[in-house]
């Protein structure tokens, strides 16, 4: 879909300082940019819910992180998204890797596209999916405005293996 | 040598922490902070709070102001719910970050239910050895402390040293203490704690 320096690029536009993150096969390779980029750095994590905790008290202590995690890690991130987002009103945004959206062969009937999106609707995350390389600057695009307007918001890549 | 209660393991930090530390409270801790005295500019009285989560948010405190100590008082039950941050906590090594774990053994807030690390919460009867936990995944500095007199003497030393530091309590619990009360809007608290870092 899109390689590490790019989205480390579109990451340094957006006034990124931190990216939390536990990966996967699509966005874990993005980290050796991302941790090399200046103005940028990673926060490897052991379970997604720490992650929207850490990038909490980031955003507390005056930076301005991104959570960067698969779908099953936002399955498990539940209680830990609600407080931050939603109790504290703290605006994370996110980059969302959304498994076996464009290939279901590793996993027939993978249930990741069974709940995916309705879970980020029930989180009242705002989310832009993301189908095609082509869609770069609408990535960019919707995660400015979810920062600039305060708001959770997140990047749903779409991707093609478990 | 006498038990240690909570709310002396607590005073001991609210009489210890520097005016330009943070210093984060969650469940019974909060419950006791709150009981003190007014609550700091740099305190975070993390209510309502996510399960165990008290230690991720200090760690992201910690990254974001690196030279600043911040300190995490934490009880067992929410440490064992979110065990993995001690790994994460030691993987980024924050220097200044001092996690203060006060073990009674049980969900205090709930009832005091012996959580699944104290002998009656265990088909074999034992316990689990937080000290050499802290110790096998890389903490910096490593104290325990029984009781009140040891730990008053103990706080500086323990506060002072180079982090990520945990110090274990052994506390009391008391099942009819109850929950923490939040003190106002969280987002406005957590706002103001924002701007007040930032100054």
């Amino acid at each position: 879909m899109f390689t590490g320096t790019q989205i480390a690029a579109l990451l340094t536009r957006l006034g990124i300082t931190h990216v939390v993150t536990v990966p996967d096969s699509t966005v874990g390779p993005w980290g050796d940019a991302i941790a090399t980029a200046p103005g940028l750095r990673l926060v490897r994590v052991c379970r997604e819910g720490e992650a929207w905790a850490v990038a909490g008290g980031l955003w507390l202590g005056g930076q301005r992180p991104l959570v960067m995690i698969q779908c099953t890690g936002l399955f498990e991130s539940g209680d830990a998204l609600r407080n931050v987002l939603h109790d504290w009103k703290i605006p994370i945004p996110a980059i969302i890797g959304y498994r076996s959206y464009l290939n279901q062969n590793f996993l027939p009937g993978d249930t990741c596209l069974v709940f995916t999106e309705p879970v980020l609707d029930t989180w009242r995350i705002d989310y832009k999916l993301i189908t095609s390389p082509d869609q770069y600057e609408e990535l960019s695009a919707h995660l400015e405005a979810c920062l600039a307007a305060e708001r959770p918001g997140a990047g749903l890549i779409a991707e093609g293996r478990a | 040598m006498s038990a240690l209660s909570l709310r002396d393991a607590v005073s001991v930090v609210h009489q210890a922490r520097g005016d330009a530390d943070v210093v984060i409270t969650t469940m019974g801790a909060a419950r006791e902070w709150q009981a003190l005295g007014p609550l700091h500019p740099l305190d975070l009285f993390f209510v309502p709070s996510a399960m165990g989560h008290a230690t991720s948010v200090g760690l992201g405190l910690a990254l974001a102001q690196p030279e600043r100590r911040v300190v995490v008082l934490n009880g067992d039950g929410s440490m064992l719910m979110n065990l993995g941050s001690l790994v994460t906590i030691t993987a980024t090594r924050p220097a200044h970050l001092v996690l203060v774990l006060c073990d009674n053994g049980a969900y205090e807030v709930t009832g005091a239910q012996p959580t699944p690390g104290t002998p009656a919460g265990r088909a074999g009867g034992d316990s689990i050895d937080w000290v050499t936990l802290a110790r096998a995944v890389g903490f910096s500095a490593v104290f325990r402390f029984d009781d009140l007199e040891t730990w008053r003497l103990g706080v500086a030393a323990a506060m002072a040293a180079r982090g990520p530091v945990f110090v274990h309590l052994k506390t009391t619990a008391d099942a009819a203490a109850g929950g923490p009360r939040s003190p106002g809007p969280a987002p406005d608290r957590g706002r103001a704690l924002r701007a007040a870092l930032s100054r």
